[in-house]
Order: structure tokens, then C-alpha cells, then sequence
């Protein structure tokens, strides 16, 4: 179990390398000189190369990299464009809200469906099953910026029920996340339904109906705790898919997190900013799928002596 | 999948049906994909839509661009069946009129994406050791990040645009295509086939090209479909976010998003183009679930 533990923990090493190497490479592969983008069009030669000298770039690209890594571990990225703010207040502020979108959006996600992927698996082929699937097949579909502009339109404009957007109460989390979890929800469905169908076919499970358990105790108490192990794996490599969707949903919700701040980071052409927001979710992204990898192991004792 | 070609060699003089000569392999996936009536249903829609994108321009009533200030944000009516946008324009005609753009960029981001990510794939799964370590931790780094932040990333340094958005998504759907070429090529690598042509002498590019490419073609074919509902999801959110197709280009996410400031009285100008973006990925999507039972029941999603 330690072994395994240790393996995966070693094993991100040479991912968060090269990573860190592509975002730092980031800032250098813009065309143009990265200088006088901060120094701004109309500056000086003299402006130019005290930016140059002040962000390091005239030093060797190497000695650059070394002192990107040892600026990010000790929590300094840089200072934003447009703010003249430290990059690292402007993320901080703007981490809560996605945070805890992120975490609506998968609740209700997991809840539906599970419930419709359970459901269509234990009546397949039966209308139940059509429904579901091809509720899921949609829910792949849908375009998130108009499902949202469309509960906007009817929740908060014609029924006044709920806000537009912007983050006042707990309220401003309902449509958001639903909008967000929708796609989530459609993938755990499909998943879960052919997960528990193919763990339906096992033995045991006739064993359990042979012997007269009930149905319902067949599928929730046996079935559903064995089909569970591929979907978790599953269900935790959404949240980056959730990472990448608030971005868009954000900006329909006007909501104050880090998506949106990406966004106008890019219209601005912010790059400390969209340099460190990549490297953030990027690092999310891993350690989400690191721990995704460890709970397969609690979860799954067979897959430990890879 | 080579025991799958011997079993239909065997089947071949047994169930030959009458008005069908050969029982090749593409008859045989017809007979597959033709009782699968949802995707089928899909299938003719995705096949008019490419042919709306090829006569769209000629057949839409109205102009992309062809402004009438008389009847600005109107709903749908016998005029104009998706009513009129803030400049007077048919929202119907543009819908029409964009179906071109989606489908070309799709397609076109798809196919690099494809053609990069089955060259690094066929070459990782057929030469192992250290060039396919070296091309599966590059994928390694690309999938490090989520998929539509990659594409905003690269349109960060690229500057925004259609030809940038293009670029960036088929920048993320090499990884994807890679890692599935790369599992097919493992498993055709392995087969009795493979080890004979070997033997008797034939060139790795040879092997490579003759005999294991076409093992892999029907994973290719399937993840092709997926990914062109995604792509056009990914472009469409991209143009919504301003990143990718300018106003007045009738793209429907920039469509789109130059409803929104009128949700409250025209909602039907965000409402349509929307509904053509989820038509359009449903088709294939659906189209690509019943690809994926006839051709490879292998892979799940």
C-alpha cells in the first residue's frame, strides 16, 4: 500500500517539471518582445531595458527558470498588468468562489447521475432507459453558455425566482452549478449505467436473486458498491473537465472567480496573471488526478501490485 | 480485433446474404450500424447538414449580412422564421450561413489533431522504449492541462481568431488521438499476422502503414465523430468568450454572444443559434455512439 502511495507521489515529479517548463516557456513564446509588452507600446529603449532587467530577462534562459521556481514556492507570481497588484492577492480573492461552484456543480452532477445511470441500467431497454440515455446523450450536448442564458431567461427574467449573476447569497449558486454539473451529470449517468449493467451480469448477483433477495436489495446493497469503483475514477477526472467549464460559465454568470478572471486577464493581455492561473489549474488538474489515482487504490486492493 | 477478422473469414460462405455479393467488412458494419435507428437518424441529419454547408449561402432567404433597421429584434415569424437580430439581420439565414463555419473548423482542427496524434501514436506503440516514453510523457503534458484551457492559453499567445481557435484545438486532440493509437497499435502489434510479416523481412515503415494502421482505422473513425461534437462545442464556447469568431461573422457562438445583451426583450437571438450548436453535437454524438457499437463495441465511454 506504501509502495503503491510512494509510486504515484514519485511519479508526478517529472509531470510538474515539465509543466512548470511549458509556463515558463509560456511568456517567451509570445511574438514580439515580452519586455515592451509590459513597458507598453509608446516606452522608451531606456523603459524597455529596465523592465528587461527588472523581470530578468536579460539573464540566461536557465537562470530565468530557476528563478521562476523559486518565485512560485515561495508564493511571489509576479504582478499583474492591469491591477499593479501582486498576481498572487489577485488569485487568492478569486479562489473561494470557483472553489465552492466547483463543489455545487459536482454534488448535483454525482446525485442525478448516479440516480439516472442506476435507473436505466436496472430498466434497460425499457423507456426509463431511453429516457435517461438520451437525457445524457443532450446533456453531453448542450452548449453550457446557452443552457445558462436559458435558465437565466427563465428563472431570474420571467419568473423572478432567482439572481442573473453575480455572487450575493447562496441563491447565486443554484443556477451556475446546474448549468456547470449538466454535462458532468451526463457522464456519470452513461458511465454509471454501463458500470453497474456490466457488474449485473456477475454470478454473485444471481447468487443474491437466486436466494430471494429483493431486487432493490440486489441493486443498492450488492450491485452498486462493486460498479462504484470505475465511476469514482471517473466522476474525480471531472473535476478537471469542471475546472475548464467555469471558465465559460463564469463569464455568462458574471461570477467573481477565476475563470472570468482568466478571461479578461486575456482580453487584456495580462500575462502574469493567465501565467499563473495555467499554472494553477494545471496543478489542481494533477493533484485531482493523483488523488483520483490514490482512492482507486483503497478503493481497488487487486490494482496495487502494478 | 484479429480474432474479430477471423471469425468473419470463417462466416463469410455461411452468412452471405442474397442481394449482397461479398459479406465485406463495410457491409458488414452497415448491417450493424442500420438497426441502430437513432443513429441512423443521426447519420442523415449529420449528412444534411454537410450539405447545408455546401449550398447554405445559396439557399439561405437572406443575407449574413444583409441589415433591414425596420424590423430590428423581432420574433420569429412568416418572414423570418428565427425572427431578426439588433441590426435587422435574419437570424435563420446566419444560422444557415454559419453552418459552413462550424463544420470546417471542426473538421479541419479534428483531422490535424487526428493526423498528429495517429503519426506519434502508430510510432510510440510500434517502437516502444524510450521514444515512447518520451511521446506518451508529452501527452502526459498536454492532458496536465483541462482541455479548453490549453485552447485559451495557446489563443493567449496567438492573439484571438478563428485560425487560432483551430490551431489550439487540434493542439489538445493530439494527446487523445495519440494514446488510442497507441493502445490499438500495442494490441495489432502483438498479433500472429504482425509477427509473420516481420519474419519474413518486411520494413518497419511497411509493417507499420500495411498491416497495423488499418487495425487501428476504426478507433480512429470513431473518436474522429466524438470529437467533432466537441470541437464544435470548444469553438463555439471559444467565439463566446470573444476568443475566437469576430462579430459580424454569423458563427453561431458569436451569434450567440451578441444576444446576450438582449435576453430580457429578444431571447430568441441567443435562443436559436444555441439550439443549432446542440442539434448539431447531438447528431454527432448520437451518430458517433452507434459508430462506436458497430465498428469497436470495445471501447466505452
Amino acid at each position: 500500500m506504501l509502495r503503491y502511495f510512494l509510486n504515484r507521489l514519485i511519479g508526478i515529479i517529472p509531470i510538474l517539471f515539465f509543466v512548470s517548463i511549458f509556463i515558463f516557456l509560456f511568456v517567451h513564446m509570445i511574438p514580439g518582445d515580452p519586455a515592451r509588452l509590459v513597458a507598453g507600446q509608446d516606452a522608451s529603449l531606456a523603459d524597455v531595458k529596465a523592465v528587461e532587467r527588472e523581470l530578468g530577462l536579460d539573464k540566461p534562459l536557465t537562470t530565468q527558470y530557476v528563478h521562476f521556481v523559486t518565485n512560485i514556492i515561495q508564493g511571489d507570481l509576479g504582478v499583474s498588468l492591469k491591477t499593479k497588484r501582486p498576481v498572487f492577492d489577485e488569485i487568492a480573492k478569486r479562489f473561494m468562489p470557483t472553489f465552492w461552484l466547483t463543489v455545487w456543480s459536482m454534488g448535483w452532477a454525482v446525485i442525478f447521475g448516479l440516480l439516472i445511470g442506476v435507473i436505466s441500467a436496472t430498466k434497460r431497454n425499457k423507456w426509463q432507459d431511453y429516457v435517461g440515455m438520451f437525457g445524457a446523450v443532450s446533456g453531453i450536448s448542450l452548449p453550457s453558455f446557452w443552457l445558462g442564458l436559458m435558465l437565466i431567461q427563465l428563472f431570474s427574467v420571467n419568473l423572478g425566482w432567482l439572481p442573473t449573476g453575480g455572487l450575493d447569497s447562496w441563491k447565486s449558486y443554484i443556477l451556475p452549478s446546474i448549468t456547470l454539473g449538466a454535462g458532468v451529470a451526463a457522464v456519470i449517468a452513461r458511465f454509471s449505467r454501463s458500470s453497474l449493467m456490466d457488474v449485473l451480469k456477475e454470478d454473485y448477483i444471481r447468487t443474491g436473486r437466486a436466494k430471494g433477495l429483493k431486487e432493490n436489495k440486489v441493486v443498492w446493497g450488492h450491485a452498486l458498491k462493486n460498479s462504484m469503483i470505475p465511476v469514482v475514477t471517473m466522476t474525480g477526472l471531472q473535476f478537471g473537465f469542471l475546472l475548464g467549464g467555469s471558465i465559460v460559465i463564469e463569464t455568462v454568470f458574471s461570477w467573481p472567480g477565476l475563470g472570468r478572471l482568466l478571461i479578461d486577464s486575456v482580453a487584456f493581455r495580462d500575462y502574469p496573471v493567465i501565467q499563473a492561473e495555467m499554472l494553477l489549474f494545471a496543478l489542481e488538474f494533477i493533484l485531482i488526478n493523483l488523488i483520483v489515482d490514490l482512492l482507486y487504490g483503497v478503493l481497488n486492493p487487486q490494482i496495487r501490485y502494478d | 480485433m484479429a480474432e474479430l477478422k477471423v471469425n468473419e473469414a470463417i462466416q463469410q460462405p455461411v452468412s452471405q446474404p442474397v442481394n449482397i455479393k461479398k459479406n465485406t467488412p463495410i457491409t458488414e458494419f452497415w448491417r450493424k450500424f442500420k438497426r441502430q435507428k437513432l443513429a441512423l437518424g443521426a447519420g442523415v441529419f449529420v449528412v444534411l447538414l454537410f450539405i447545408l454547408g455546401i449550398i447554405g449561402p445559396f439557399i439561405a432567404p437572406y443575407g449574413a449580412a444583409e441589415f433591414d433597421y425596420d424590423h430590428i429584434l423581432e420574433g420569429p415569424s412568416a418572414q423570418h422564421w428565427a425572427g431578426t437580430d439588433a441590426y435587422g439581420r435574419d437570424i435563420f439565414s446566419r444560422i444557415i450561413i454559419g453552418t459552413r463555419i462550424s463544420l470546417f473548423i471542426s473538421i479541419l482542427s479534428v483531422l490535424l489533431g487526428a493526423v498528429g496524434g495517429t503519426v506519434l501514436g502508430l510510432i510510440s506503440g510500434y517502437y516502444g522504449k524510450w521514444i515512447d516514453n518520451l511521446i506518451m510523457r508529452f501527452c502526459d503534458i498536454l492532458f496536465a492541462f483541462p482541455g479548453i484551457l490549453l485552447a485559451i492559453g495557446i489563443i493567449a499567445i496567438l492573439g484571438p481568431g478563428l485560425g487560432n481557435v483551430v490551431i489550439a484545438i487540434s493542439i489538445f486532440s493530439v494527446p487523445m488521438f495519440a494514446r488510442i493509437v497507441r493502445s490499438s497499435t500495442l494490441a495489432v502489434k502483438s498479433t500472429v499476422y504482425v509477427e509473420a510479416t516481420r519474419s519474413i523481412g518486411a520494413k518497419p515503415r511497411r509493417i507499420i502503414w500495411k498491416h497495423i494502421f488499418p487495425g487501428t482505422v476504426s478507433a480512429i473513425i470513431v473518436n474522429f465523430t466524438m470529437r467533432l461534437g466537441t470541437a464544435i462545442l470548444t469553438a463555439a464556447s471559444l467565439s463566446f468568450l470573444g476568443l475566437g469568431a469576430q462579430p459580424p461573422s454569423p458563427e453561431w457562438g458569436a451569434m450567440l454572444s451578441g444576444g446576450r445583451d438582449y435576453l430580457n426583450t429578444a431571447p430568441h437571438v441567443t435562443f436559436f443559434p444555441g439550439l443549432a450548436i446542440f442539434l448539431t453535437v447531438l447528431a454527432f454524438n448520437l451518430f458517433g455512439d452507434g459508430l462506436r457499437d458497430a465498428l469497436d463495441p470495445k471501447i466505452k465511454d
